[in-house]
């Protein structure tokens, strides 16, 4: 277990070096440079542009670049090209807002998903599955912008709230119940899009692993020595179809950054997603960068974690 | 004589004569489709949409064409799906054919109909494009390190892919000279390391020439620590870091979701390659002295390929899917070519006045998503054998 850890980490370092330099290398080498982002302003004079290069190292050669870069980072010093804001510091403030998103949306996930897939499982063929099976194909295949204005319109008509954006313009500070109702209208929207696909996928995963383990021996034993019905499913099945689902813990994590972009954009929420756009349009790369770099991290911490709860929970692994 | 004696051979042992399959592996495919209702659904949905793609190609495109996405009609804005083009006011050339819009027309009066059918070539390329080099990598890089991934690879080798690759890159970046000559020397390093191999020297050292070929790095790793740093980007910042950076084109969009989308296909192939490697019919096969590349082309590969189809017909869905979205942020497309992303992103302002210029690229979009997907889900139970021979 030490040994495969040790093993495992050196490992994930290793790929994240290499992730940081391809990453550089992409940002770097595609065409068009960020001091030349808007060549029309007449407050861009070449000493402006001149100035702008030495003050971000962009007249070093590539590798002293990375080396820049990365320091500034570890040491959390890199500040964004746009307005001279500590990144680190920028990031931070929209993860908070991200994290709103990302937990509601987890947790609808998880909490729909399970039963839905459970049943489908027990009642299969049925009415019931064969309509969850339909809608689990809809909802992987709608697009997401589209279908997040289709819930606006219906969701605005009927029920006079409003949705976009974090809080609703102009609140001021209400009485805290009043604040907490606005949230909630303003966070259903968003998180419930973020969700649809994982609920459709997951459900369908829950399913197939279900039908998996019913279809066991020991199962079909239970059942013969006349265990009722429910402890079969919930007791005997349910308890080792679970163990797969163990993992996904770890794997969530990405979902953190990753996805939210179009959505973020659509409902003005300002989160991490909508910020790595903005920042990719006006070549602020530091940003990209360092967004970049964190999701790998998280990418790459999530594995472990996936990895290691294997371990845990099924000892007939060993890695 | 043979035959003769065959059926001689049979009549008197009694061993019923081996019959080829009653039917073909195609006809019980199709027999199995057919039955699978949503499946078969999936496909006819997918036909309907090439036809239409294809016609929408040569009915929008050239100097006259039949449907006109490009006609600009202030006077028609939005007008609702349906309704008749008001002739007296139009000058003839800018009449819609039939004289009617059949979705409509946007905020600058152009039809909505011309411009979904030419916006359906676009997701049908992208789709099929994209989804082409991702399986072509995959199965490429998936193949070696499936089937050559015990080899390992040298220090030399190392230090030559390094040089060229360097050289390559520098070309591309435009400081021309200093590539050129790198890519020189590593041509020249090369024919050296060819030559070296056919007639060792004696005068080198014999420790540099050991540098030279350590094993480093065994193929499989190598590929398979690629794949682990690629999954390492989230796909969709990494589709629009470098849509945003390169010149907006239809191909660059086709080339980027392509390239960054051939992990699974790698890991799919590696695995089915591995399984497939230590079958009795292939080591059969290589006992009998065949080829490599017939071992791999006629006897692999065709076992290998069902799990890939399958999600190649997913992948198709995801990166209709991913170039809307692309086109529904801006970064698709240029403007005046339609594509049903951006179609319904300059809709969504008119969402409550013109509701069809959303619904309408947003529905379309969903048919042929879900019929992709159905039809991938189809082709795995019809490719799963066990299902096969339970019909």
């Amino acid at each position: 277990m030490l040994s495969f850890i040790a093993r495992n980490s050196i490992q994930k370092v290793i790929t994240l070096f290499f992730v940081s330099v391809i990453s550089f290398l992409v940002i770097h080498l595609a065409p068009g440079e960020p001091s030349q982002v808007d060549p029309l302003n007449p407050k861009f004079t070449p000493e402006m542009v001149e100035r702008f290069r030495q003050q971000f190292h962009l007249d070093q050669p590539l590798t002293i670049q990375y080396a820049y870069f990365y320091r500034d980072l570890f040491t959390g010093k890199t500040v964004s090209w746009k307005d001279n804001q500590p990144v680190l510091k920028k990031v931070w403030e929209r993860f908070k807002n991200s994290l709103w998103l990302f937990v509601v949306g987890t947790l609808l996930t998880w909490t729909l998903s399970f039963p839905i897939g459970i049943r489908s499982a027990i009642f299969r063929g049925g009415p019931y599955d064969r309509s969850a099976t339909f809608f689990s194909y809809l909802l992987i295949s709608i697009p997401g912008f589209f279908f997040a204005y289709v819930l606006i319109i219906i969701v605005v008509t009927t029920l006079h709230v409003p949705v976009i954006d974090m809080e609703t313009f102009g609140l001021g500070s209400p009485p805290w119940y009043r604040w907490v109702m606005d949230r909630i209208w303003h966070l259903l929207l968003p998180s419930l899009l973020g969700a649809t696909g994982g609920i459709a996928v997951l459900s369908r995963y829950v399913r197939s692993q279900m039908m998996e383990v019913e279809s066991q021996d020991y199962v079909r034993t239970a059942r013969a020595k006349g265990v009722p019905e429910e402890q079969v499913h919930y007791k005997h099945a349910l308890r080792n179809a679970l163990l797969p689902f163990v993992t996904m813990f770890g794997l969530i994590l990405p979902g953190l950054i990753g996805g939210s972009v179009i959505i973020e954009s659509i409902f003005a929420w300002p989160g991490m997603g909508r910020m790595a756009y903005e920042a990719i349009l006006a070549r602020d790369y530091p940003i990209v960068l360092t967004v970049n770099f964190i999701s790998a991290v998280l990418v790459l911490v999530g594995t472990f974690i996936s990895d290691v709860l294997y371990m845990v929970v099924d000892p007939r692994i060993r890695l | 004589m043979i035959k003769a004696y065959s059926e001689n051979y049979f009549q008197k042992t009694g061993i019923e004569k081996p019959l080829a399959p009653r039917e073909s592996r195609w006809r019980e495919g199709w027999s199995l489709l057919k039955r699978n209702r949503l499946a078969f659904v999936g496909l006819v949905i997918f036909l309907f949409f090439f036809l239409t793609a294809l016609a929408g190609l040569f009915l929008t495109s050239g100097t006259k064409p039949v449907f006109d996405p490009a006609v600009v009609r202030l006077e028609e804005k939005l007008r609702p799906p349906l309704s008749h083009a008001k002739l007296e006011i139009l000058s003839s050339d800018r009449v819609p054919r039939l004289g009617l819009y059949l979705f409509g027309t946007d905020e600058l009066g152009r039809d909505v109909f011309s411009r979904m059918m030419q916006g359906a070539w676009v997701s049908l390329t992208v789709g099929f494009v994209a989804v082409g080099i991702a399986v072509l990598i995959g199965i490429l890089l998936g193949g070696i390190s499936g089937y050559y991934g015990q080899n390992s690879i040298r220090t030399d080798q190392i230090f030559l892919g390094v040089i060229l690759l360097v050289g390559g890159s520098l070309v591309v970046m435009g400081i021309t000279s200093l590539g050129i000559i790198l890519l020189v020397i590593g041509g020249l390093l090369l024919i050296f390391l060819r030559w070296l191999k056919k007639r060792p020297v004696k005068g080198l050292s014999n420790a540099w020439t050991r540098l030279l070929s350590i094993r480093a790095i065994s193929i499989d790793t190598f590929i398979m620590r690629f794949v682990d740093i690629m999954l390492c980007f989230p796909s969709f910042f990494l589709i629009l870091t470098v849509v945003a950076l390169l010149p907006a084109s239809i191909y660059n969009i086709m080339i980027v979701i392509g390239l960054t989308s051939w992990m699974g296909t790698t890991r799919f192939v590696r695995a089915e390659f591995l399984s497939l490697r230590d079958q009795d019919f292939v080591t059969a096969a290589r006992a009998l002295g065949v080829s490599d590349r017939r071992i791999i082309f006629r006897h692999m590969i065709p076992n290998a390929i069902a799990p890939v189809l399958v999600s190649a017909t997913i992948s198709i869905a995801t990166a209709i899917l991913t170039e809307a979205g692309l086109s529904f942020l801006g970064l698709g497309v240029p403007p005046p070519h339609a594509t049903w992303g951006n179609i319904l992103s300059d809709g969504k302002n008119f969402i409550f006045d013109a509701p069809w210029l959303t619904f309408i690229p947003g529905v379309a979009i969903l048919i042929v998503v879900l019929s992709f997907n159905l039809f991938g889900e189809g082709l795995r139970d019809i490719l799963n054998p066990r299902l096969r021979e339970r019909s």
